[in-house]
């Protein structure tokens, strides 16, 4: 049984002047599925990336634990799958070649035949040795899956899972969220569809933390 | 073993992109061709090769050395890799990449001088050696530094070279006293204080690159 905590104490963000969100205190826990919503511009890619550990808060703090030892941030990486509509593959590698790059850089061994699992999944299995320049938006979205889910994380985060996906991509998606949520793993879902929130247990909205300065 | 594996990545990229390889190999060329149309048939002295080379090398190094960070900015994979390695994997990956490029550039540069140049002569190897090999560290840690710190600038190509000329100027004065007493042929021992300084300097920059980045990496 996973046991991975998020805690979120007194979170708050600025860019500049602008006040993204502010007072967030909420405790994440493995074996659910937690959306984020909020409209456009209400800071949910911020959310993700603040929990990610990409960008920094301007106040507050993004706690991770696994069975109840906190993990450093230098670490984080080792725990988190991510997707986002601006992640970015090398363009110059095959699908299959990135996925192996990234291992390699990751410095673990790779286990083909749950990458091939994973492609299959993803219904890149034909095309993952073309080159990722040769893969339309919605292949190079179904790829990134395989590159958040191939390391086995205990933390997931999809920010906009669907987007650029078709009704079977989406299926798929939706698919890969229950699996993942069965083997007791955390996971976050930032978006605006209303199917994709469908997908999670509970929703935090972002649009609850806007406070005027 | 990290760092190699991220060195491997960014080697068979370049490989297949030829980012900073093509860059590099045009402007040596084109430096060397210029300097060899603006002589003609005039003799120049053996310090001024020896400058001159120092300058082809700072020039060159300002080309191309930038792509280490540049190119992960430009085509979107900071976060990427940032998903994937903590910043001292990245920073000691991305500075053997450079450090590769460093030196099959300098190699290139030294050769063409010795085969171009009649007036490039070499007394002392060893010590010219030492000071080329000290050097393309230095050069290699502050351009990878400075490349990470230009990279998440909107005039990267400008603010590239300005950054770099005062943290390299140290050095390649350093590195012109020293090719001149490599040029004159005199002994290790007689330029112990520039080789320390060359030395120190790759340390404090090595030192001081490491506890910067993680700063630099993260928005």
């Amino acid at each position: 049984m996973i046991d991975y905590k998020i805690k979120i104490e007194s979170l708050r963000k600025v860019f500049g002047r602008r006040l993204i969100f502010d007072g967030i205190n909420i405790e994440l826990n493995s074996g659910l599925v937690y959306g984020v919503s909020g409209p456009n511009g209400s800071g949910k890619s911020t959310f993700v990336k603040l929990i990610s550990g990409l960008i920094s808060p301007t106040k507050g703090k993004v706690i991770h634990s696994l069975d109840e030892l906190d993990i450093i941030e230098e670490k984080l990486h080792n725990h988190l799958g991510f997707v986002s509509p601006y992640l970015v593959m090398y363009d110059e590698f095959s699908g299959l070649e990135n996925i192996e790059q990234v291992m390699k850089i990751r410095g673990l061994k790779i286990d083909y035949d749950y990458v091939t699992y994973l492609f299959d999944e993803v219904n890149l299995k034909e095309r993952k040795f073309d080159l990722v320049k040769e893969y339309s938006s919605g292949m190079k979205q179904r790829l990134k899956f395989v590159f958040a889910l191939v390391h086995n994380p205990e933390l997931l985060i999809f920010d906009e899972p669907t987007s650029n996906l078709d009704v079977e991509g989406k299926e798929k998606v939706y698919k890969l969220i229950k699996e993942e949520k069965e083997k007791g793993k955390l996971i976050i879902v930032a978006s605006n569809e209303i199917e994709d929130l469908k997908q999670c247990d509970s929703t935090i909205d972002l649009i609850n933390y806007k406070k005027v300065n | 073993m990290k760092p190699l594996a991220l060195f491997n990545k960014d080697w068979q990229s370049e490989l297949r992109t030829r980012y900073a390889i093509n860059a590099l190999a045009m402007f040596i060329l084109v430096t060397i061709s210029v300097i060899l149309f603006s002589i003609g048939s005039e003799k120049i002295t053996p310090y001024l090769t020896g400058g001159l080379l120092w300058v082809v090398i700072f020039f060159s190094a300002m080309s191309g050395l930038s792509r280490a960070f540049v190119s992960e900015e430009e085509r979107g994979t900071t976060m990427t890799l940032q998903l994937v390695a903590s910043p001292s994997t990245i920073f000691s990956g991305k500075l053997t990449f450079n450090l590769l490029l460093v030196f099959l550039m300098n190699i290139a540069i030294t050769i063409l001088f010795i085969l171009l140049f009649e007036s490039f002569t070499v007394q002392n190897y060893s010590l010219f050696l030492i000071s080329f090999f000290f050097g393309n560290i230095g050069i290699a840690i502050s351009s990878t530094i400075i490349a990470a710190i230009i990279s998440k600038a909107s005039s990267k190509g400008t603010l590239y070279p300005v950054l770099s000329f005062p943290i390299l100027l140290p050095l390649i004065l350093t590195l012109l006293e020293l090719t001149k007493f490599a040029m004159d042929g005199d002994s290790v021992e007689k330029a112990f204080v520039e080789i320390a300084v060359l030395i120190s300097y790759d340390v404090i920059m090595g030192t001081a690159s490491y506890l910067l980045f993680d700063f630099i990496w993260k928005d």
